[in-house]
């Protein structure tokens, strides 16, 4: 008997019993289905957070203050106050470091803002030097921040698209209405535009503002260095490193008390959290593919024990143990299968949906197409290996004799 | 062809001891067609299970075509059951899902006959037992005596060197057992060597041998004039 003829004789013995044929894919269905829709919308979000930091400038190296444990590479965060405005400006003018192009300051903290139409609590951040260059930020309306500005702690502001929906209303253009800050009045110059992600919420003022004015502090939170090139950036972190270290009085770079990030890093560590975060969930997802395994196994020994005459029958006019395995391994690996495809379809129209709910990037992951079916027919030989074997152990004599 | 040399069987359940077989020992020979009659339990469906391969013996020698089947591999058994042997049961056995054409194809698709061939072979069958017309018909469209026939046909696909049937009557009305035993007789006239269990005397009158087993025991063998 051909592979064939089983496949065809499998298909009409399932076409018997529809019902049951239905419900004993249901787990298999159920658990693919999860399975497809959680690693794509995993895989999405993965997509878009990439996105997301690559969009800040694949050039960009942060400085953070805090001690790093390897080289300049990790640190840990905080308090510390040890980053000030003039190692940005030290980076800028040193001779040295000859592979960046220019370098930003930011000092930022949250505090209490409010206008004559409302109020709210949002991340204030004084910046100076090529801030909104580097960081990728343009404006929608209005005037930037400009050094001139900050030489003379000018009170003025440029919000972030929420904010200014927050303290205005939609689609209400503020420039020149009047903010207040942590109890001082400032004046509002512009609007960024949207970008997504916290920068949306931040309020900006001139870093001296910031320091002197409204928080009392001389050092800063971050600085920005934009590299000239993508490839120098390795030559760009070594540079600024030691000239930092050497700013700072340290002899080597075990005891530096600032971190340098590029843009690399910090995309290695959010991809490192959403695949985590997709693997814990895909994971329990095939839980309850083991489940619908475990449905399957039972209703193919509920057939082969309903079957018993029929299989005796079948050894009686000669049939070998291997076709009676192979007859019952496939019919469990065409429901297992049927039910895998069909779980597939609803995971992709379901992750379509979501990925449109939750608007990531929507994206069709080919290789958990394959995995699914690939998974679903594994499980079927695998939990109708037992069923088949039993049916293949019946001595004809028995199984005739079966009532 | 066949030779049963001291065959016993002995079923033991819960300490239950039967001894269905005591010491069967006749040989069938080509072309012969044997009646085994005998009260109810007296061992005559443990002997056909037994002469179909089907059933190995507690203890004798049990010959096939030369072979002596309790040294033989199960999948050998399922071989030699497929080719050298047609198993008629008393209660039919066709597989409900299929047609009577599909039932008859069977055994060929177990033995690996090319496709093309089956169909015409299948065809030839059901024509000897005169269904060439119901051949579509699941097993629950045709009468008691029609099931009996596409069971024969399925038994003759392979042409098998002996057919044996197991009360092959049993379950049918006079006028339809008659045909049955009609079909039986056209085929040993075509060389077909059979064995027919049987309750029924008009059909042991047909055979030109009968067996007649006792509790386990041949007590007479003798051919019929
Ligand atoms: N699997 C078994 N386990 C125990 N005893 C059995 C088994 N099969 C048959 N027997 C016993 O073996 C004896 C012979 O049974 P068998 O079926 O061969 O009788 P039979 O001649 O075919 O009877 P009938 O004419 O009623 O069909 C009986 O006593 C029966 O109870
Ligand atoms: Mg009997």
């Amino acid at each position: 008997m051909t592979l064939i003829e089983i496949f065809e004789e499998s298909i009409s013995v399932l076409r018997t019993n529809k019902m049951r044929t239905a419900l004993s894919t249901l787990g298999i269905i159920i658990g693919i289905g999860s399975v497809i829709t959680l690693m794509t919308l995993g895989q999405a979000s993965q997509q878009s957070v990439r996105s997301r930091i690559q969009s800040l400038g694949a050039n960009l190296l942060t400085v953070r203050p805090g001690s790093s444990q390897q080289g300049f590479l990790f640190g840990g965060q905080g308090s510390n106050t040890t980053l000030r405005y003039e190692d940005a400006l030290a980076i800028q003018n040193s001779q040295r470091v000859n592979t960046i192009d220019s370098v930003a300051a930011e000092y930022s903290s949250r505090t209490q803002i409010s206008s004559d139409k409302g109020n709210t609590n949002a991340s204030v951040a004084g910046i100076a030097g090529n801030y909104f260059e580097l960081r990728n930020i343009t404006l929608s309306v209005g005037s930037e921040i400009t050094e001139e500005h900050n030489q003379i702690t000018a009170k003025t502001a440029v919000l972030g698209p929420e904010i200014s929906t927050e303290l205005f209303g939609e689609g209400v253009n503020p420039v020149g209405e009047t903010i207040n800050i942590n109890g001082q009045a400032f004046s509002v110059i512009g609007v960024t535009k949207s970008k997504g992600g916290n920068l949306d919420d931040m309020i900006f003022v001139p870093l001296q503002t910031a320091q002197k004015i409204l928080f009392g502090v001389s050092h800063v939170s971050t600085v920005y260095v934009g590299a000239k090139s993508e490839d120098g950036m390795e030559a760009a972190r070594n540079q600024l490193g030691y000239l930092l270290l050497e700013r700072h009085r340290k002899t080597s770079p075990e005891e530096a008390d600032f971190s340098i990030f590029s843009q690399e890093d910090l995309l290695e560590t959010a991809s490192e959290v959403t695949a985590t975060f997709t693997a814990l969930l895909t994971g329990i997802a095939a839980i309850s593919l083991i489940v619908g395994g475990i449905g399957i196994m039972n209703i193919m020994l509920v057939t082969v024990t309903e079957r018993t005459t029929e299989i005796g029958l079948r050894k009686a006019l000669g049939a070998k143990r291997k076709t009676i395995i192979t007859q019952f391994l496939m019919e469990s690996v065409v429901l297992t299968i049927s039910g895998g495809i069909i779980g597939v379809s609803l995971g992709l129209i379901a992750s379509h949906f979501l990925t449109k709910r939750f608007s990531l990037p929507s994206i069709i992951s080919w290789e958990s197409v394959g995995l699914a079916v690939i998974v679903s027919s594994v499980i079927g030989i695998v939990f109708g290996l037992y069923p088949a074997y039993k049916a293949s152990k019946l001595q004809p004599i028995e199984a005739l004799r079966y009532e | 062809m066949l030779e049963a040399r001291n065959i016993s069987k002995i079923y033991e359940n819960g300490g239950v001891r039967t001894e269905a077989l005591s010491d069967i020992s006749f040989k069938v020979e080509k072309g012969e067609f044997i009646a085994i009659i005998g009260p109810s339990g007296s061992g005559k469906s443990t002997l056909m299970h037994i002469l179909g391969a089907l059933d190995l013996p507690t203890s004798g020698k049990y010959i096939l075509n030369g072979r002596n089947v309790e040294a033989t591999s199960d999948d050998v058994l399922a071989e030699i059951r497929n080719k050298e042997i047609g198993f008629i049961f008393q209660s039919f056995n066709l597989l409900p899902r299929m047609s009577a054409l599909k039932n008859v194809l069977l055994p060929m698709a177990y033995a690996g006959v090319p496709k093309n061939q089956r169909l015409a072979k299948a065809k030839e069958v059901l024509k000897v037992v005169g269904l060439e017309d119901k051949m579509e018909n699941a097993p629950n469209q045709l009468s008691g005596g029609q099931k009996q026939r596409v069971a024969i046909a399925r038994a003759l696909t392979m042409e098998p060197s002996i057919l044996l049937a197991d009360e092959p009557t049993g379950n049918l009305p006079s006028h339809q057992s008659d045909e049955i035993i009609d079909v039986f007789e056209g085929l040993n006239k075509k060389g077909h060597t059979i064995v027919i269990i049987t309750h029924n005397e008009s059909i042991a009158k047909k055979t030109k041998r009968i067996i007649t087993l006792v509790d386990g025991k041949i007590v007479s063998d003798e051919p019929n004039i």
